[in-house]
């Protein structure tokens, strides 16, 4: 087990006046995003309180991860096994999480070549079919991989075209805390998730291809930077999203 | 996947010649590089499914080796391959890995297209 510092008592300092999020209060999350591996890392909490407290939860994802370059040591992995062995981990991480999965079968890293109308039709789709009160995606452009913010695109665009009543569309943004807070503000909408940390934890390891290193890393205690320090803590404390609805669709480029 | 065993390697090779193969070619650095302490970009480059035929194909170096097949007009090439297997779908998978497993280089030939 990785040597990790307890929860924080309390997150009042961390959560800055945000409203917290209460996903017993949702009837449906659907979660949309491109990598297996991506839903565990931004909102692997938001979605195991969520079906704790009965929600359905369903991850749409993207691509099969079949990019992924840790092919292990001894190998657990080629090129073209990658995408089995990351569905695998996906199905893992999901039952750890309470969630369903549903795949969109996009070639790894090619989300943005994709038209972005076909994407959010396929999107709507899904969102049509479950009908989720909260959608969680990435924040279109600011989530660093160009497959993060085509699918956060796309979502947005899927939610902005429904007719009738839409979702709540809540954003994850990756990056530099105080880069994004000068950029886009503080977030909106806060999910305690101290009390599922052990899930949360459960569900990366489950992405084993991923996150080997990454517990390696912290069992070890190599990479005790300030910065890696924040990081893990803040992941394993509190999930931070803005709130998309209304915000102006913006085409890459 | 195992250590390139350049024979067996050159025997694959053979096997292949004058054949219509499909090629998967990748080289990268992974996705988050900029995140690391360096900050450099990502590097990537990837082909898949190109179709190419070749007149004569070579495993050459001490290791990590390097691979060459010269086409009807053209070249493929690879360096930093470290590892090789043919899998249960009959494809000859050649690749480069770092010390922790992750790939740099990829170089692959087979029959059939590859899974899309
Ligand atoms: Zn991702």
């Amino acid at each position: 087990m990785p040597i990790l510092p307890p929860p924080p008592e309390r997150i009042d300092h961390l959560i800055e006046g945000m409203t917290l999020f209460d996903p017993g209060a949702e009837s449906g999350l659907l979660v949309v995003l491109p990598h297996p591996d991506d839903e565990s890392f931004s909102s692997g909490g938001t979605m195991a309180l969520a079906s704790d407290a009965g929600v359905r939860v369903t991850y749409l994802c993207g691509t099969y991860g079949d990019m992924g370059r840790r092919m292990g040591s001894p190998f657990f992995a080629t090129r073209e096994s990658m995408r089995d062995v990351r569905e695998r981990e996906l199905a893992d991480a999901c039952a750890v999480l309470g969630a369903r999965y549903e795949l969109l079968g996009m070639r790894d890293r090619m989300v943005e070549f994709e038209d972005p109308r076909e994407v959010a039709e396929r999107v709507r789709a899904a969102i049509e079919r479950l009908a989720p009160s909260t959608v969680i995606t990435f924040y279109p452009g600011h989530a660093v991989h160009p497959d993060h913010d085509a699918m956060g695109l796309a979502t947005q665009l899927a939610v902005e075209s429904l007719e009738g009543p839409k979702p709540q569309l809540l954003a994850v943004a990756v990056g530099d805390r105080e880069q994004l807070r000068a950029k886009l503000g503080p977030q909106q909408v806060a999910v305690d998730i101290r009390s599922v940390r052990q899930r949360k934890l459960d569900a990366l390891r489950a992405h084993r291809s991923q996150t080997e290193l990454m517990f390696l890393r912290w069992e070890q205690q190599r990479e005790e930077d300030e910065q890696t320090r924040a990081f893990r803590e803040e992941m394993l404390t509190v999930e931070r999203f803005y709130r998309l609805n209304g915000v102006p669709v913006r085409p890459p480029g | 996947m195992g250590p390139i065993d350049p024979v067996q390697v050159q025997a694959e090779l053979d096997a292949r010649h004058g054949l219509d193969l499909y090629v998967h070619l990748e080289t990268t650095t992974g996705s988050y590089t900029a995140l690391g302490p360096e900050k450099r970009p990502p590097v990537i480059a990837f082909i898949r499914n190109a179709t190419v035929r070749y007149e004569r194909a070579l495993v050459t170096g001490e290791g990590p080796y390097r691979v060459g097949l010269k086409l009807d007009g053209g070249w493929v090439y690879a360096q930093g391959l470290t590892d090789f297997t043919v899998n249960e779908r009959g494809e000859l998978l050649l690749a480069g890995h770092d010390p922790e497993g992750n790939l740099r280089v990829a170089l692959q030939l087979s029959q059939r297209p590859f899974r899309e």
